[in-house]
């Protein structure tokens, strides 16, 4: 444990803020170091990256995929003289944490030992896709069928056959669009319908400001909340998501709480009064899928009362009359009546966000799952631009960027043309080719229709979309099993593995290999560090890329083993593996106000990366793509409002994946300790709304609607909004039986989605449908 | 040595279950047994339209203050992973004194 800790006087009374002060000499030292022209912010390290203490060694590192989530928290893991890892503490030296974590990672012992593990590589004849008829091969074996199966497609149909499948990717997801580009394959999939994670936003904020927008909790500097720079944000705005549990977007979401405790208030808007909610000055209980809607209604009240920050928008907005004239309609009465608020609490949550001094929009899915995302998003940032909350301590910033991730890692290997072969490209021109990605709707179509051109293989690594993401998995499943041959690559079998794969390869967890921690969030530079030898045959998912890129396009591939391959990635950072896990984490130069130093352009001008110079209210890139220039708000559909009829038979609101503590969308079910947390999957409402259809708290009972259904206990909370359910999403049963997929049908909430995304080829509606709920039937059990 | 505690600031515990975990992992004990249990209040609305939802972690008999930990001057695990930051070990005198300070409050002696 480091000195610090050590130097604590235990007679007196002592917290984990104590430990965190202790830590920070580095904010006054300004430890620092120079790479590349540029100086980084580091913490001071009693130890080296490695150490020993009472007898265990110990390994700083940071936590990232998998089993854990998108933050990667700072950790120290302790393993002994066998080399097994004992536990893992959270790193009190790292700002991003200091020294906390949430459950999952202090279950990862649990995770490494799981004797559920995959342990070695897999075939299975194509006809046996679905039932337990695995053999196991060598990985040389395994490398052969996955490179004679790709190259014959490549050979006989082009590259393009071939599709590169990732989930949430993590620090996994760039070897991946490389071994897809080196391949020659434009495929980079999601299999969300919609794109509907991260990248709608992501789009919306490029698109119309020509950057990404994050909320400063003073993550850019390494002394945190003591950098004089930095001041609170005086309001926080939840706006549709938990990041107290999710910690999405390279947010640690307890820094809500350390703002709130340093006077931070909150607005949160949310169908389900959360614990954040309980605490926020105003809580907008709102109807899930009208986010935009209040976006709109609060844009016209700044507006109307002469709220809006005159300065910033004359100096740095474009389009405000145009936006004005956009807003007109959306009265708070207007706004009130979609939204099921009052209109009063409207115009009250407007001038409080107008009047506060800065304050952070923070979003999450639930805005990218709105079916009309784009322009959704729009209006959400549209109201944070009027206030002038961009680029000032406590407001919205740009992160500022150690590595260039765009679109993932060797884009200049994917041979000229290719692209356009994108599923969407011409159709959904702003997911193909403003975010380069083939668009999910548009490929299952192609997957059932072989048009425009005939799909024949699949690389699915780091996705169990199946269980998780599928808005119907059944079609999905069938779309699937045209291909002639699928290989994947997990932690463990998985229904998605078990019903389509061909081969299967096992990965490794990060206590078990090296990797890097830099994208995601506010850029920091930091390693993932091997602290033990796995005891299964694993290799890391880095190292499976290298090794099939090899033979894939040996020139993409030019490193000997992985270490090689991170300091050619590292190299514009002036870092290499070694020097950056040694000095770990590494801040790069952070400033507010770069639109006024000309930091945010390419040309070195002041002002924002667009067409115009300004954050665009009216945007030129959208217009240009012939899509609204600006927000606007949609009725979400299915729902009560825009299919009337369908409402009278499935008369309540239908939103899904909230999350729990302890998963991180369908991993962790297999882990003791986090099972125990919430060992079955739940759907919540409240007590009129499960006595009015006749269902008992605790009791399975059937969540369904036109599409289909699934069953989920009854959870009865009084936070949720009369007559919306919210369901849990990405339940298996890996406990279940491989025959039918893990109890997948049962329990797949996607079986009551569709897929149907937006005009832009984003958004969908996981946040928001119809649905009715049902007691289970004694047949049913 | 005088006796000690845990204060916990339920104003602030967001019900993460870290000191649960963390507990359980350092002490062995299986996902049925604890030494210390979140227990949430809420939510249900009052009627003046705020919120009731707390969250009170509850130490057990099987709580040992982490006396292996402390020997070493390092803190309890549940206090070093605490999220909210909303937990503190020490005297409990000095812990008593620090419960006027705020409301929502709760000092456990061990
Ligand atoms: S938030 Fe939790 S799962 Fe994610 S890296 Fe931190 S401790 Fe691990
Ligand atoms: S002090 Fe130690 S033993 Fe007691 S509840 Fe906390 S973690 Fe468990
Ligand atoms: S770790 Fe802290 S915030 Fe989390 S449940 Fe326990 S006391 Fe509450």
């Amino acid at each position: 444990m480091a000195e610090h800790i050590e130097q604590h006087d235990f007679d007196s009374v002592t917290t984990n803020d104590d430990m965190k002060s202790n830590s920070y000499k580095s904010g006054q030292d300004a430890l620092n170091f120079e790479a590349n022209g540029k100086s980084f912010g580091l913490v001071e390290h009693a130890h080296p990256w490695r150490y020993e203490q009472d007898g265990l060694t110990v390994t700083r590192g940071s936590a990232w995929s998998g089993p854990g989530c998108h933050d990667g928290c700072g950790v120290l893991m302790y393993s002994d003289a066998d080399g097994h890892l004992v536990k893992v503490e959270g790193d009190p030296e790292n700002p991003y944490n200091q020294g906390r974590l949430c459950v999952r990672c202090i279950a990862v012992p649990e995770a490494i030992t799981n004797p559920s593990r995959l342990r070695y590589p897999m075939k299975r004849e194509r006809a046996d896709r679905g039932k337990d008829k695995w053999q196991r091969i060598s990985w040389d074996e395994a490398y052969d069928l996955i490179y004679q199966n790709f190259q014959r497609f490549k050979e006989e149909s082009g590259a393009e056959s071939v599709l590169f499948c990732q989930g949430t990717g993590r620090d996994i997801a760039q070897y991946i669009t490389r071994l897809m580009y080196s391949f020659g394959s434009p495929h980079y999939v999601l299999n969300i319908s919609g794109m509907s994670c991260y990248a709608p936003r992501v789009t919306a904020c490029f698109a119309t400001t020509g950057s990404f927008w994050l909320g400063d909790y003073s993550q850019e500097f390494a002394d945190r909340y003591d950098n004089p720079e930095w001041h609170r944000p005086e309001r926080i705005v939840v706006w549709g998501n938990n990041p107290l549990v999710s910690n999405s977007d390279g947010l640690y979401g307890h820094w809500v709480v350390d703002c709130m405790r340093l006077g931070s208030e909150l607005i949160v808007v949310d169908p389900k009064c959360t614990w954040l909610a309980s605490r926020a000055r105003q809580f907008l209980q709102i109807r899930p899928g009208t986010d935009g809607a209040l976006a709109l209604g609060m844009i016209n009240v700044i507006i109307a009362e002469d709220l809006w920050d005159h300065d910033f928008v004359d100096k740095w907005c474009y389009g405000f009359d145009e936006l004005k004239e956009a807003v007109s309609a959306y009265t708070p009465e207007a706004v009130a009546e979609i939204t099921w608020l009052e209109a009063d609490e409207i115009v009250q949550a407007a001038r409080d966000l107008a009047q506060a001094e800065s304050a952070i929009l923070q979003w999450g899915v639930a805005i990218d799952m709105t079916k009309e995302t784009i322009p959704a998003s729009q209006a959400l940032l549209a109201l944070f631009e009027i206030t002038g909350n961009i680029e000032k301590p406590g407001a919205m910033i740009a992160p500022p960027t150690l590595l260039y991730y765009g679109g993932g890692w060797g884009g200049e290997w994917l041979p000229e043309g290719q692209d356009q072969k994108r599923c969407g490209y011409d159709k959904y021109p702003l997911v193909g080719q403003a975010f380069i990605m083939s668009q999910t709707d548009e490929m299952i179509s192609q997957l059932e229709t072989d048009q425009p051109y005939r799909l024949r293989g699949a690389w699915i690594e780091t996705t169990n979309f199946l269980a998780c993401t599928s808005p119907d998995p059944e079609r999905e499943l069938a779309a699937y099993n045209n291909l002639e041959f699928i290989a994947c690559v997990d932690l463990f079998m998985t229904p998605t593995i078990m019903a389509l794969g061909d081969v299967v390869l096992p990965a490794l967890m990060y206590p078990e290999r090296d990797g890097l921690r830099v994208g995601d969030g506010a850029q920091r530079g930091e390693t993932i560090n091997k602290a033990i030898e796995t005891e299964t045959e694993g290799r890391s998912d880095m190292q499976i890329c290298l090794e099939l890129g090899r033979r894939f396009n040996p020139e993409a591939w030019p490193w000997n083993d992985v270490q090689e391959m991170f300091d050619d990635i590292l190299k514009p950072s002036g870092f290499d593996f070694k020097s950056m896990r040694e000095v770990a984490p590494a801040y790069i130069p952070f400033e507010y106000h770069k639109h006024e130093k000309g930091m945010l352009r390419l040309d070195g001008k002041p002002g924002f990366n667009t067409p115009t110079g300004r954050l665009e209210l009216w945007s030129s890139f959208l217009s240009n793509l012939g899509l609204n220039p600006l927000p606007e708000f949609f009725e979400p559909s299915p729902g009560p409002k825009s299919t009337p009829e369908l409402f009278k038979d499935y008369p309540l609101i239908l939103t899904t994946g909230a999350r729990p503590w302890g998963y991180f969308h369908s991993e962790h079910r297999q882990f003791p300790h986090l099972r125990a947390l919430h060992p079955e999957p739940v759907m919540e409402m409240n007590q009129h709304t499960a006595d009015k259809y006749g269902v008992s708290d605790g009791e399975w009972a059937w969540v369904e609607n036109d599409r289909g259904k699934c069953k989920r206990i009854v959870k009865v909370n009084q936070g949720v909004m009369d007559g919306v359910v919210s369901a849990d999403h990405a339940w298996w049963h890996p406990e279940g039986s491989p025959d039918n997929l893990y109890d997948l049908w049962d329990l797949a909430v996607g079986n009551l989605l569709a897929f149907d995304p937006g005009k832009a080829g984003f958004g969908c509606t996981y946040k928001s449908t119809l649905c009715r709920v049902r007691p289970l039937e004694k047949e049913d059990n | 040595m005088s006796a000690k505690g845990l204060l916990i600031d339920y104003q602030w515990c967001t019900g993460c279950h870290s000191c649960e975990v963390a507990c359980q992992m350092e002490h062995g004990l299986p996902p049925d047994q604890h030494g210390i249990v979140v227990n949430q209040v809420g939510p249900w609305q009052l009627p003046d339209g705020s919120w009731q939802f707390d969250n009170i972690p509850s130490p057990t008999r099987q709580c040992d203050l982490c006396a292996a930990r402390t020997a070493k001057a390092e803190l309890p695990t549940c206090v070093h992973h605490c999220q909210a930051k909303c937990m503190r070990y020490g005297d409990l005198e000095e812990l008593a004194a620090n419960l006027a300070t705020s409301p929502h409050q709760v000092l456990f002696s061990l």
